[in-house]
């Protein structure tokens, strides 16, 4: 067994009187690739959210890397990419180099002095997502899907160890998407960073997630995926979906 | 026009103030949040009243009240977390609120200066006074510059990131509510939100990264302040308006000439 990156014991989770998420117990291993499904509105974000520390569970705990989720400071280690992040004012005047090299952790703030090491840093993040030529562009001019791997770039720029995405492929056109899952992939594989995806779209999941989570009614179901083919959505999705699904875990 | 001393000093102060005013602007526009110019400049007004009534230096009184008011909308900005304007609408109503109920109750004759701004009656105090606190206020910013940029692109990821995040914006809002205080002697208290405003709205149109966009807006605010003066002076107008309406006509030029691109 590797060790739990995420953990999760009976978690429940309200805004206001609403309660969106109830007694909701998961862990996440080091190397998993997770898929988070549901419907709109089944606090998919919100779970998100929960486990990154940007919310505060009513009732339960959550750990990250063995800590409760409020005591951990080792930002480093995870990164983020929220649904809101594409969705600035395109008139925003940054370039892609200034956005991705934000995010570098330093703990020196006056960081005159490693300014080159950053720049290679930020080059070589740029490379792994295929976006080098677009350094000194506005981040605002790049189309849903460029945006979408500078945020990734912006996450891999302090070498995570997790990486949390919510609603990745919204803006990202067919064509691309592709691409844009063997880039997934290869973050998975190649640099071995546990991924944490949360999706409405079933066939946003690719098929190398190891681990499904559904959403559904404040409940959070797991799929062991290898034996668990015939996963029951009718209950969770309505008609329909299931044939689409099928279509797309059938090998 | 040089060879009078107020006139070199409403120069080293106004370019002072273009420096400061514009980068301190830069950040509440990107971040919407440029109406908070206009809520704290009112509650710089009843600070410049009360200093009138009980003798203690407008400026300074000034800077207590708009330091307190900008703690105010910080914390009534995240309990009205899905109305944050309204935050700024509450402080609005207090300091107009305050500041005619003091300017009625002892000698204010002075505060026009203030509304309008004025350049004959600047002190050797004031000058130190404001070019002490602008210096502290460029050097912060420099330092924090990476930090509040990733604030101000997404706060969210930059409280990820190991920002401390509620200390800088509140440390920012007193930064903001200074600049406003020390800058409201020369452009008036009236306008003083349009010098933070106008020279961004500039630079906006042009600027293509985060660094030169900051440098654009200064630059605008410069201009507009040397001219501005230069303009008041030879026709007699009034200083801050001048100001104000040179970096008006600088915006629509950036905008008409922008458009062409």
């Amino acid at each position: 067994m590797s060790e739990k990156i995420v953990e999760l014991r009976n978690v429940s989770f309200s805004y206001g009187i609403n309660k969106v998420l109830e007694d909701i117990s998961l862990y996440i291993k080091k190397g998993d690739f997770v898929g988070i499904i549901g419907p709109n509105g089944s606090a998919k974000s919100t779970l998100l959210k929960l486990m990154v520390g940007l919310l505060k569970a009513d009732i339960g705990t959550i750990y990250l890397f063995n800590k409760p989720v409020n005591e951990f400071k080792e930002f480093y280690k995870i990164g983020y990419i929220s649904q809101t992040a594409r969705e600035f004012n395109n008139m925003f005047p940054a370039t892609v180099e200034e956005v991705v090299a934000a995010n570098i952790y330093n703990k020196n703030i006056f960081s005159g002095k490693i300014k080159r090491e950053e720049k290679t840093k930020v080059e070589e993040v740029l490379q792994i997502v295929e976006m080098s030529r677009f350094r000194k562009k506005k981040i605002g001019d790049l189309s849903g899907g460029q945006k979408q791997r500078i945020f990734i770039a912006r996450a891999l720029v302090n070498n995570p160890e997790i990486l949390f995405m919510d609603e990745p492929l919204v803006g990202v056109d067919i064509k691309s998407q592709s691409k844009f899952y063997r880039l997934l992939d290869r973050i998975n594989e190649e640099f071995n960073i546990t991924l944490v995806i949360v999706s409405h779209d079933i066939g946003v999941i690719s098929k190398k997630v190891n681990r499904l989570f559904c959403l559904s009614n404040g409940k959070v179901y797991e799929h062991d995926l290898k034996t668990d083919k015939n996963i029951n959505l009718k209950g969770i999705y309505g008609e329909n979906v299931n044939l689409l699904f099928h279509q797309h875990w059938e090998e | 026009m040089f060879e009078y001393e107020f006139i070199r000093r409403s120069f080293v102060m106004g370019i002072i103030i273009a420096m400061i005013a514009p980068t301190v602007g830069y950040f509440l526009v990107l971040r919407r949040q440029s109406i908070i110019g206009d809520t704290l400049s009112h509650v710089a007004l009843a600070g410049v009243a009360f200093g009138m009534i009980t003798n203690i230096y407008p400026i300074y009184t000034a800077i207590i009240f708009t330091v307190i008011a900008a703690i105010g909308i910080e914390y009534l900005r995240r309990r009205y977390e899905n109305y944050a304007e309204l935050s700024l609408s509450i402080v609005l109503s207090a300091g107009v609120g305050l500041a005619s109920v003091l300017t009625s109750l002892g000698n204010t004759q002075g505060i026009l200066s203030y509304l309008f701004g004025s350049l004959s009656l600047v002190s050797n105090e004031e000058i130190i006074l404001i070019i002490a606190l602008g210096v502290v206020i460029l050097v912060t910013i420099l330092i924090l510059y990476k930090k509040l940029f990733y604030m101000t692109f997404d706060e969210e990821s930059a409280y990820l990131a190991g920002i401390p995040v509620k200390t800088i914006n509140l440390y920012f809002s007193i930064l903001v509510a200074v600049t406003i205080a020390i800058s409201m002697r020369i452009v008036g208290i009236l306008l003083i939100s349009s010098l933070m405003i106008l020279p961004v709205a500039a630079s906006l149109i042009i600027a293509d990264s985060f660094k030169r966009g900051l440098i654009y807006s200064i630059l605008f605010g410069v201009t507009s302040v040397v001219m501005g003066l230069i303009l008041s002076y030879y026709l007699n107008l009034a200083s801050g308006g001048t100001i104000v309406l040179t970096s008006l006509i600088l915006l629509i030029i950036t905008i008409i000439k922008g458009k062409k691109k």
